[in-house]
């Protein structure tokens, strides 16, 4: 019965692609629009999905300022990705991975947040009827290794185009009670390398969401309910994946149900361990917040910053335990001044709930640095 | 002691204290140039090995970060008082300027009021920063960003005849580097004029540091991969470093007395000699220990960190008077009880931590001695470990030398030159 399920998914998911949308590896140049890729594209009143292009969603994703993300991975006839228990998957030439950020419409020309929305809304495309697209970025995988392109949408929700300086795009965020104007941030191809090299000495872009712990969740799509990392198996994108038991689950953060530092642990790790990690460019700080540092001063558990600067917020620790507004942790993610505030890209605004958690996870620690 | 050293000052106001004088940039009379930015950014992402960016004479208002990371790249402007990237209205981007690439050059262009750090080149080796300016222009503010010139992670790495002004933290900061140049460089009006942190084999020579909190650091800091070891200070000039501390508490230089000339914390291998060092309000040398910063924490440093101060030897300097009025009421007290209302501290003061772990036949490996061999200059032995119960000045007991440490090799900057270049201040 479950094979069925799995063929009845593949063949849904691989079935034609909407007009004109021919997935392509482009293996040179800079390519100008979005359409030139084909993964992705505008058809009338709906953002589509070609044929063949798998869309996924994260246990924990990054925070960009209330966005919602439609994800989207893609390989060449025949070419898989080899599983890997930490890391980012070995990725085979040619592969095309795509992020949309999109805000929902709201009145006066301002948005509200999007970042609820999962794959079973946006997984078979987007209703751009009430719905803002800002960027879609491209992140291939050539010979030379991976690329990054960012594509900004134009008003007309019709064509993204190529804006390799990034873009600053002033928006107005209303949620329950309060509204917010800020700038959103598209990165330039420079800055793309700030977050993907995640090896700072090799300076080689890297995928950061395609991780096993990120991907292994159980989504619901097109009335069938599956795990991720077994589809992209059943569709041909994924070789060696081990049995379940031999996998490191991630957790959703939003997971009540999950233990509190399970879940801050989660969102440390995919808001902060591509540079805080001991082969990242934040290794400088000596603060490592990835998923394999254990807890300790490499956590920032009582440890005195090193070169924060403006970020130490006047607090002497990383995380001073059962204190959390006088850890520079919570200083720094929550600010929004270009000098102090952490990530130092990708965000405008402060992410209020995983504050919330952070908030929570310290104060339950018990308290003293002596 | 500790930030004890600091306490007295938080009764202080520091805003508008000190009017910065004359830095003498076109900055802020021309009307920046809002265009350029788009051109450079796109310069930057285009950037291929050999290619040189020159940025013509002009002001250029840039609003984020930018950053480089192509290998081989020259950055040329057309002088620090010339060609001027300013951040003033800066929205994002932690840096004005953010660099991971190798054999990188930057020359002849001022970064004035970045956010953040005004040029940080993390990790690369062949490092060239030459004659370029960093400064907040609104003169010592806690609220200005924290480094001027900061490099952290490199190689091979020269700088020389920059100017670095109104750093939070420190204006020219050297971070886990091997193989460091640092010469004929101005740092004037930061909390540290220049440090160099958990770096091993540093040159420092020819600099002007005045009008810092400290003039120049040689620090090592906990829970970072490597520690820093070999840096010699000589042949610079560290006069009148006793601007406020208006660093952020919290940040390891927020526990520098206002009035030091030159301070070593937790470093080893340190050559302090032949400078001309004097009215540093403090003490015109300190050594200290960690334990002395008031960061020190069971749960929150490593145990493999060494905090003690070991091998460090000052001799041949020519030291002017300081000491005088030093920061901070427990550093006043020792004065007045030692040596009168009208006293001193002597030239070079000790905090006093040392590891008996390491000692010899019960007395301090020579080794690994802190020696003062400097004529008459004194050394004052605080007693911290025993919170200044029994202060003593060392006299003859400092006296010894340890087997000078060789000169720095970096191509770039050559052997040391015969001459001695230091850079005159600002004009008034």
């Amino acid at each position: 019965m479950k094979r069925l399920v799995l063929i009845l998914v593949a063949l849904a998911l691989t079935s034609c692609s909407p007009r004109g949308l021919e997935p392509t590896f482009i293996a040179d140049g800079a390519p100008e629009t979005l359409s030139d890729w084909g993964m992705i594209g505008a058809r009338g009143p709906r953002l589509v999905l070609a044929g063949g292009v798998q869309p996924y969603e994260l246990n924990t994703p990054l925070f960009t300022d209330y966005a919602g993300k439609l994800r989207t991975v893609w390989m060449p006839g025949g070419k898989a990705a080899t599983w890997a228990a930490d890391t980012a998957f070995d990725f085979p030439v040619g592969t095309v991975v795509t992020k949309t950020f999109f805000y929902r419409k709201a009145a006066d020309g301002a948005v509200t947040p999007a970042d609820s929305l999962s794959l079973t809304e946006t997984g078979e495309g987007l209703d751009l009827h009430g719905i803002r697209l800002v960027e879609t970025r491209v992140l291939v995988r050539r010979a030379s290794g991976w690329v990054a392109f960012p594509y900004v949408w134009n008003e007309a929700q019709t064509e993204a185009r190529l804006k390799r300086t990034g873009a600053a795009i002033p928006m107005v965020l209303t949620r329950s009670g309060r509204t917010d104007r800020f700038v959103y941030q598209v990165p330039n191809v420079n800055q793309c390398a700030g977050c993907h090299a995640t090896d700072h000495a090799a300076k080689a872009l890297q995928p950061i969401g395609l991780k096993s712990r990120h991907l292994d969740r159980e989504v619901t799509l097109a009335g069938a309910r599956f795990n991720q990392l077994e589809r992209l198996a059943v569709v041909g994108f994924l070789k060696g994946l081990p049995p379940a038991p031999g996998r490191t689950r991630g957790v959703d953060w939003r997971d009540g149900a999950a233990p509190l530092e399970t879940r801050a642990r989660a969102w440390l790790d995919i808001n902060c361990g591509h540079c805080h990690s001991p082969r990242g460019p934040a290794d400088t700080s000596g603060l490592y917040l990835d998923s394999a540092t254990p807890m300790g001063p490499s956590l920032g558990l009582c440890k005195p910053p090193v070169a924060a600067g403006q970020g130490t917020g006047g607090f002497s620790h990383g995380i001073d335990p059962g204190r959390p507004d006088q850890s520079i942790l919570i200083f720094r993610t929550g600010s929004t001044d270009p000098g102090a505030m952490m990530p130092e890209l990708g965000r405008a605004l402060v992410h209020d709930e995983g504050m919330a958690l952070l908030r929570a996870w310290i104060a339950a620690m018990p308290p003293g640095c002596r | 002691m500790g930030q004890g050293w600091n306490r007295a000052l938080g009764a202080l106001t520091l805003a508008g204290a000190f009017a910065l004088a004359g830095c003498g940039q076109v900055g802020s009379a021309a009307k920046p140039n809002t265009t350029y930015q788009e051109t450079l950014i796109q310069q930057l992402i285009d950037a291929k090995a050999g290619d040189v960016i020159t940025i013509p004479a002009g002001v250029y208002a840039i609003d984020r970060g930018l950053s480089l990371d192509v290998d081989g790249v020259t950055i040329r402007g057309a002088g620090m008082d010339k060609t001027v990237l300013t951040f003033k209205g800066q929205a994002a981007g932690a840096e004005g300027l953010l660099v991971n690439a190798s054999n990188f050059t930057i020359e002849d262009l001022a970064i004035e009021d970045a956010k953040g750090d005004a040029l940080k080149v993390n990790e690369g080796e062949n490092i060239i920063i030459r004659r370029i300016r960093t400064e907040w222009t609104g003169g010592p503010k806690t609220t200005n960003g924290a480094y001027g010139i900061y490099p952290v992670q490199v190689r091979n790495l020269l700088i020389e005849e920059s100017v670095a002004i109104g750093a939070s933290d420190a204006g020219i900061y050297v971070g886990q580097s091997n193989g460091v140049v640092v010469r004929r460089n101005r740092a004037e009006f930061n909390v540290a004029g220049i440090e160099i942190e958990n770096t091993q084999n540093a040159d420092v020579y020819d600099n002007l540091a005045t009008n810092n909190t400290g003039g120049i650091l040689v620090f090592n800091m906990p829970n970072l991969k490597v520690p820093g070891f070999a840096t010699r200070v000589f042949r610079n000039r560290i006069v009148a470093n006793n601007t406020k501390n208006f660093g952020l508490k919290g940040s390891a230089v927020a526990s520098v007395p206002a009035g030091t000339g030159v301070i070593v914390n937790s470093n080893d291998q340190v050559e302090i000699f032949d400078n001309d060092i004097g009215g540093n309000n403090t003490a015109n040398v300190i050594i200290s220990s960690y334990f002395s910063t008031g960061y020190m924490t069971e749960k929150g440093v490593a145990a493999t960190f060494d905090p003690w101060p070991e091998a460090i030897f000052i001799y041949e300097n020519r030291f002017t008077p300081g000491g005088a009025k030093p920061d901070g009421l427990e550093l006043q007290a020792l004065r007045v009880a030692l040596f009168g209302v009208t006293g001193s501290l002597p030239d070079v003061l000790w905090d006093g931590y040392i590891d008996v772990k390491k000692f010899k036949d019960g007395k301090v490996d020579p080794l690994l001695a802190i020696c003062v061999d400097n004529g008459a200059a004194q050394m004052l032995n605080a007693d911290s470990p025993n919170k200044n119960k029994a202060p003593a000045v060392m006299g003859e007991g400092a006296r010894c030398r340890l087997t000078p440490l060789p000169a720095i090799s970096v191509a770039a900057a050559g052997p040391v030159p015969a001459e001695r270049r230091i850079p005159s201040p600002a004009k008034p």
